[in-house]
């Protein structure tokens, strides 16, 4: 077992978003997380990956064995979760390779391994960046800083390839993104997948399901997972919409 | 949400934060608080001056008494009681002024090698000369003899006074004179030492030139006067530090520093500024009140000021240049950090004489805790400065909402072909971007320090590349707690 969601209540400023998730993500297992704007998506996948301004009110998170709500957002990451951000952040002047060793070495410090040195990284960064098709020049420029929304999000996924998570999570990836780019991220995605790896991906649109094939789907809605099943649900999704989820959970 | 947070208690690091906030123990002579005429005769009389000299500085005192302390920058502070200062102060060993190194205190050694500036010789790794200044004199100057096999002076300016009187005589406050202001006023009543360097005709400087300056006594004042000269075709790189005790008390400092470059000649003065700051509830702390301007008098002339602005309870300062010869750049590349309670009003002045003359601001101001700060900034284009360009960019970055930042750009343009471009923006350290680093592995401290430092790349560039280390360690210790 991955990961293991009890009954999750959460609020965001005094608002109930979560009502009582219950999730099990199985290692190597890849999930699709779909629903409507405002059921609560991004809302999990961010308590998730541990950024504030939530407020857990009950239930539990428990990740590895571990309670993962306990720790603070750089410990999740060290101990294996990575969010791929819906809106990555531009941070100017700090250069993209050199936030992602500071961040590996971070995580190699922790497992009592050495820390890379730049020539051992810049290996590992040129070889992942060929993952995603992003051109060299991106390595060395600002992390984010003036990137086109496809390149935002190629950036992304090769973090995760650098990172090498144990879950990774990806927030509305596919938004934004043209046929083209979506088949890169996809591509990328989908050479990360690994029986020791699981994925989260949190979307509106089966499109991304097309290139990346779920083990599981759920049903997000009205701050609850209304609804599981296969691949098929999504497809079933695309064409009924959302309601007929929630008339069924209801009778 | 649930999650039990890492929080860093604030006395974990606040006795860390300042690393040079020890004192020397050390015999001074030092005069009683104070000053008149006779203060002035005396400081002169120690230092064996020429008469011109004594009535220079006598001249400048008559002008500050009829001054007003300016009360126009964005700080407040309690006033400031000039008679309960000292202006002069020695350590005793110093007295008789020791010919070599030898011959300096070892306390004296020790202090600057705690500081990690050792000033024995055969200890240096790079090709960096250092003037000492501690308190009020200097009390050791390295590679003396190898800068003058190439011709070039670089001296305590008290024995520049002595052995070279008709350079001092020519060039002395006549970029800053006495009256300019009323510290600069002051300074040059009662300036004590500094530094005094000379680069004859179409030399290249073969090292870094570097002075260091330590506050070290109680209650007294640093009035130090730096003059440098760039002659014809030359280029000198000079380096300034600054670091003073942990006192309760304010201390004041009020420094001039004057450079005259001549045509073709080049001048890169970098400052790492990190007087004490005070402590959190801003208690101590030194009045960092210092007038800084180069002036450009030769045709492509052209200088540059780097200042990574970390210490200081208040800071007052606009390195500033004139550009009067034809074709003269000059450059103002400014990193101010105000953390705490500290205060920094800073900036520069650009004044566009010469036609062509170019002119570059960068200034990178951060704010924590409850700092405030502004950048001050004048730009200038003078009726005759046919074809002036200047370029102002100017940032500020808050980490919090307890701290201001503040801009102020002032533009006077009496020339129609100039050009002009202005860009600023205000951003704050936002939770995104921390919890975009911290979601990547990278701690919350340490992901400050790497937005800060992004933020101030652009002036980092401009320093010698042992300066720009010296920088960036000092701005992850002066940020230390800034966020929790």
């Amino acid at each position: 077992m991955m990961i293991k969601i009890e009954n999750l209540h959460a609020s965001v400023d005094g608002k109930k978003i979560l009502k009582g998730i219950n999730l099990e993500i199985g290692t190597g297992e890849v999930h699709a997380i779909m629903g409507p704007n405002g059921s609560g998506k991004s809302t999990l996948s961010n308590i998730i990956a541990g950024r504030d301004g939530y407020e857990v009110t009950k239930g539990s998170i428990t990740y590895k064995g571990k309670d993962l709500l306990a720790m603070t957002p750089e410990q999740r990451s060290w101990e294996g979760v990575f969010l791929a951000f819906q809106y990555p952040v531009e941070i100017p002047g700090v250069n993209n390779t050199y936030l992602l060793k500071a961040g590996v070495n971070a995580k190699r410090k922790h497992q009592g391994l050495q820390e890379l040195d730049a020539i051992d990284f810049l290996k590992i960064v040129r070889e992942k960046a060929k993952l995603v098709e992003l051109d060299q020049s991106f390595l060395s420029r600002g992390v984010n800083e003036g990137f086109s929304g496809g390149e935002k999000k190629r950036n992304e996924i090769f973090q995760m390839a650098v990172l090498e998570p144990s879950l990774a999570l990806l927030d509305e990836t596919d938004s934004g993104l043209d046929i083209d780019a979506l088949r890169i991220v996809a591509n990328g995605v989908n050479h990360l997948r690994s029986k020791d790896r699981s994925v989260v991906m949190v979307t509106h649109y089966q499109r991304l399901l097309d290139y990346i094939k779920p083990d599981v789907v759920h049903v997000l809605m009205d701050g609850k997972i209304l609804k599981s099943g296969g691949k098929g649900l999504a497809l079933e999704l695309e064409e009924r919409g959302y309601d007929w989820v929630r008339e069924e959970a209801a009778a | 949400m649930s999650e039990v947070k890492q929080e860093r208690k604030p006395e974990e690091f606040t006795n860390r934060e300042y690393e040079a906030g020890f004192v020397t123990d050390i015999e001074t002579d030092t005069l009683p608080p104070g000053l008149d005429e006779g203060v002035i005769r005396h400081i002169s009389a120690k230092k064996n001056e020429p008469e011109w000299l004594l009535n220079w500085r006598l001249e400048a005192f008559r002008h500050w008494q009829t001054m007003t302390e300016p009360h126009w920058p964005n700080v407040s502070y309690p006033p400031i009681d000039y008679q309960s200062v000292s202006y002069y102060s020695a350590p005793k060993s110093q007295a008789d002024g020791p010919k070599s190194l030898d011959e300096v205190d070892p306390k004296l050694l020790e202090t600057y090698a705690k500081l990690g500036i050792p000033l024995r010789e055969q200890e240096f790794l790079a090709g960096v000369a250092v003037d000492a200044v501690f308190d009020s004199v200097s009390v050791a100057t390295t590679f003396k003899g190898k800068l003058k096999d190439v011709g070039v002076i670089f001296c305590p300016i008290s024995e520049a006074v002595r052995d070279y009187p008709e350079l001092v005589q020519q060039y002395l406050g006549t970029v800053v004179p006495t009256g300019d202001n009323f510290y600069a006023a002051l300074n040059s009543a009662v300036f004590t030492d500094g530094s005094f360097v000379y680069i004859p005709k179409g030399v290249r400087c073969p090292m870094e030139l570097s002075t260091y300056f330590r506050i070290n006594a109680l209650n007294t004042g640093q009035f130090e006067r730096t003059l440098i000269i760039a002659d014809e075709g030359s280029y000198v790189s000079y380096l300034e530090g600054c670091t003073a005790p942990q006192r309760d008390e304010n201390q004041l400092h009020a420094a001039v520093v004057e450079l005259v470059i001549l045509d073709d000649a080049q001048i890169k003065y970098s400052t790492v500024q990190n007087w004490y700051p005070g402590d959190e509830n801003g208690l101590g702390g030194i009045y960092n009140f210092v007038t800084k301007r180069a002036d450009c008098r030769g045709k492509r002339a052209k200088v540059s000021w780097t200042q990574v602005e970390t210490g200081s309870a208040i800071t007052w300062k606009y390195p500033s240049c004139v550009l009067r010869g034809d074709d003269s750049v000059g450059e103002f590349y400014s990193v101010a950090l105000t953390k705490m309670c500290q205060q920094a009003d800073t900036g520069t002045k650009m004044i566009h004489i010469g036609k062509n003359t170019k002119s570059t601001i960068v200034s990178k101001g951060i704010s924590a805790g409850r700092g405030q700060q502004s950048y001050r900034g004048l730009v200038r284009i003078a009726k005759s400065a046919e074809g002036a360009r200047n370029f102002t960019q100017c940032d500020s970055l808050l980490i919090g909402d307890t701290c201001g930042a503040h801009t102020f750009p002032y533009v006077e343009v009496k020339n129609p072909t100039a050009t002009m471009e202005h860009e600023a923006t205000t951003s704050r350290i936002g939770e995104d971007q921390l919890f975009y680093c911290q979601s990547r592995g990278i701690s919350e401290e340490d992901a400050v320090n790497m937005i800060v430092n992004g933020f101030c790349k652009d002036v980092f560039n401009e320093l010698p590349m042992e300066f720009a280390v010296e920088a960036n360690r000092l701005m992850e210790v002066s940020l230390e707690g800034a966020v929790g």
